[in-house]
């Protein structure tokens, strides 16, 4: 029971990051047509983004290191701690969650300028085309990433007070041994809340209306008066803020490095497929499923049965879901169809 | 009156002729040989009047390993400046004994190229042919990874070019998959399970249940069975081995399942980026507070470096393992050594930058011995070769599988560091006699001195 207990919270956890990228991959698809592939770097981006600002908080100034002998060496001692002592201290602890206010402003901005600085010009381009401009980019994007900050994963700790592991077994009235993860909780939490406020978002908000309206039929909705493709920039705008929201929750879990994107990227694009290219509920779903299904094909027990079945157990699903369902588990008719 | 009827006879005056022309005749090709042998004839000779020679530094400049790849490249171009008698010299003042001049190799300066291997065995591999046919090197060093190791001195054995192995782990290297082009000052995984078996005794007991994750490479593979040979040893049972494919990021999967198999230790083969991605989140999973069979839930990480250290941060704290070098010794060898190179760098170097450094040393000395550049002869001088002077004591280049010989650390991550660099506490130096093994016990062929 215990066993079952854990590998669905850690499905569930991978899940939430799987769906947050996929989608803003299928918003991005669905809205604009563009088969981003670089979806998974602005994950990383988002990654970096708390550590941007952990380097930020952390600003300092060199001390001489004096307990180093032989050669000149320094130490460096953050100033909010020598300007607000105790408190700079928690600041810093609290770095990742605060990051959330740094990443959101500049992921939106990273988005913007993509789609008009590069996208915008490959909108009428062929499918290929997108997918090989998206995968040069995410590539500067990793490069310029390993050019700052090296090449190793960077720790970035949760705050002291959740870097632990929440003693599930006592609360649940279950073995007592039963531990989980505080962060991986917050995780889950946090990509359920996210993905509900998008999902709030597009069908609560006169925008979020005009917006599905043109993924559903954009030509009706631009004879109406209404400038679309405004909208959709914005959208994509949206997009870059989630993944990169699920790239700064994500850095605790994950120690970021430059090709931590690239890592989900495919996984992605597999939860999309199995989804149903342009189908947000199918991606929510698909996320979750797959990250389900790999946690439980890594249980030694099964691994016992099938040797190497966790490695390709998303592979497989997705092999069986698009022949039985070749448009994925909740896609539509005549979407990415000639 | 001369007799033209005369029977040909040979008189003692031709026959002496005779005998030294046929003999000048029948020894010429040795002399020619030997004499090419040593100037000219074999790959990437230095021409006549040659006022330089080239190295390959072969690395990884991109992929995971970067970081410490860029450490090795630090060391190296130290180790070039020291050789061409510029700096301060480092470990040459210490380094015993020594033929080395200060003055380049042979009288020749030495200059070197660079190469990334990705850590990769595919790009390592052409790099290094690009470096031996296009750059004339000739030899090539680098690391970090044991299937890069093993695949380019393979590569080296085929060409004919000396190949001094940078940071590689694996008991394969110098096991089973030995080259006679390839040398070896690293430690090994063999040689990691010997050291660190008594402290585990010593601080565990030997009752315990041990689940490994493991790197599924070459490397990992050997780590897994000298570690489980020395713990089965020891009386510790083995509960489960796992591999885990190199760069997989997110561990949880693999590690849920260790919270109920009733082991009471886990054992992680993984090295660099894995290494640290595997402990943090073991860390999270609530491993090291865990009570299992009325213990303390105890993880080890045999293969430590000061590098992943930085990179793991107070989760390795405690935490036991072994080390090659660290920058911490105080013996004069690893006090001129991290003097020269944080004098030039800012920054103590990694065990990753020690073997590199000591390599470099070890083959321009080799050469300056054999008074050529030419392989063969060079092979012969480092095959049993003793030094002292370089950081760990007494040493030795064991002859059969071009395996050195040293002391080996067990360190712990340091609780309470003193400094940004105090990493790693060294628990013990373990000496020689106690990590030496039979060179037969891992098969293998060295090959021939002539290819």
């Amino acid at each position: 029971m215990d066993a079952i207990l854990i590998q669905i919270l850690n499905g569930l956890d991978k899940g939430g990051a799987y769906a947050l990228i996929a989608l803003g991959l299928t918003l991005t698809f669905g809205t604009l047509g563009v088969v981003n592939f670089a979806h998974g770097a602005l994950f990383m981006l988002g990654a970096f983004c708390a550590v941007l600002f952990n380097k930020l908080l952390t600003f300092s100034t060199k001390v001489k290191d004096e307990s180093i002998t032989f050669f000149d060496a320094y130490k460096e001692q953050p100033y909010l701690e020598l300007w607000f002592g105790d408190l700079g201290t928690t600041i810093i602890d609290y770095s990742v969650p605060l990051s959330i206010l740094f990443a959101i402003p500049v992921m939106l901005l990273i988005g913007v300028i993509m789609e008009r600085g590069l996208i915008k010009h490959f909108y009428k381009r062929e499918h290929a085309d997108q997918i090989l401009v998206t995968f040069g980019l995410a590539i500067v994007i990793q490069e310029i990433i390993r050019h700052f900050f090296g090449a190793n994963p960077i720790p970035m700790p949760p705050p002291e007070i959740v870097s632990g592991s929440a003693p599930l077994g006592a609360m649940l009235g279950l073995n007592e041994n039963l531990v989980y993860p505080w962060w991986r909780l917050i995780y889950l939490a946090f990509s359920l809340l996210i993905i509900g406020a998008v999902f709030a978002f597009l069908k609560f908000t006169t925008f979020g209306m005009v917006v599905r309206a043109g993924m559903a039929d954009r030509e009706t909705v631009e004879l109406l008066g209404i400038n679309v493709q405004k909208r959709f920039t914005i959208v994509f705008g949206i997009a870059t803020v989630v993944a990169g929201l699920a790239g700064v929750m994500y850095a605790p879990i994950l120690p970021p490095d430059y090709h931590m994107g690239m890592d989900f990227l495919v996984l992605s694009f597999v939860v999309v497929v199995v989804g149903g290219m342009g189908s947000l509920g199918g991606a929510v779903l698909a996320g979750f499923m797959l990250g389900l299904l790999q946690s439980f094909a890594s249980m030694n027990e099964v691994k016992s049965i099938l040797p190497g079945i966790d490695q390709i157990i998303i592979y497989l699903v997705a092999v069986v879901i698009l022949l039985v369902r070749p448009r994925g588990l909740m896609g539509r008719e005549g979407v990415f169809e000639d | 009156m001369k007799n033209d009827n005369k029977t040909p006879t040979l008189d003692r005056r031709g026959f002496l002729k005779a005998s030294v022309a046929t003999g000048l005749a029948a020894s010429s090709p040795f002399f020619i040989q030997n004499a090419f042998a040593k100037g000219e004839t074999f790959r990437n000779a230095p021409k006549a009047g040659a006022k330089t020679i080239t190295l390959g530094f072969n690395v990884p400049q991109t992929g995971a390993y970067a970081d410490e790849g860029a450490d090795e490249l630090r060391a190296f171009k130290l180790a070039v400046k020291h050789l061409n008698g510029e700096g301060d010299g480092g470990m040459m003042n210490t380094f015993k004994p020594s033929a080395l001049k200060g003055n380049g190799v042979l009288g020749k300066k030495v200059a070197f190229v660079t190469g990334d291997t990705q850590t990769k065995s595919d790009a390592a591999r052409a790099s290094a042919k690009r470096m031996i046919e296009k750059d004339g090197v000739l030899m090539i060093s680098g690391g970090s990874s044991s299937g890069v190791a093993i695949a380019v001195q393979g590569l080296c054995q085929e060409m004919g070019t000396m190949f001094m192995a940078g940071l590689t782990h694996s008991n394969d290297t110098t096991g089973k998959d030995k080259r006679r082009y390839g040398f070896r000052h690293f430690f090994n995984a063999k040689m990691t399970g010997s050291a660190l078996g008594p402290v585990l005794k010593e601080e565990m007991g030997t009752d315990r249940k041990a689940y490994h994750l493991t790197s599924d490479y070459t490397w990992g593979w050997t780590q897994e069975e000298s570690i489980k040979e020395t713990t089965e040893g020891l009386g510790w049972k083995t509960v489960k081995t796992v591999k885990t494919p190199v760069g997989a990021g997110d561990f949880s999967q693999y590690i849920t399942p260790i919270l109920n198999s009733g082991a009471d230790t886990l054992i992680l083969n993984h090295y660099g980026k894995d290494m640290i991605n595997s402990l943090t989140q073991s860390v999270q999973f609530g491993l090291r507070d865990k009570q299992v069979n009325g213990k303390n839930f105890e993880i080890i990480v045999p293969l430590y470096s000061r590098l992943m250290a930085q990179g793991a941060g107070k989760n390795l704290q405690g935490i036991l393992g072994t080390t090659n070098w660290n920058w911490a010794l105080t013996d004069e060898g690893s006090k001129a050594f991290v003097k020269s190179f944080g004098k030039e760098y800012g920054n103590p170097p990694s065990q990753a930058a020690h073997t590199c450094y000591v390599q470099t040393l070890l083959y321009a000395n080799a050469c300056e011995v054999a008074g050529t550049f030419y392989p063969p002869e060079v092979i012969k001088a480092l095959e049993g070769f003793k030094f002292d002077g370089m950081g760990n004591g007494k040493t030795e280049y064991r002859a059969e599988d071009h395996q050195c010989f040293k002391d080996v650390l067990v360190v712990r991550g340091n609780e309470k560091p003193t400094s940004q660099f105090d990493l790693l506490k060294i628990v013990k130096q373990v000496p020689r006699s106690a990590v030496e093994y039979d060179a037969k016990i891992f098969g293998g062929d060295l090959g021939p001195y002539k290819v």
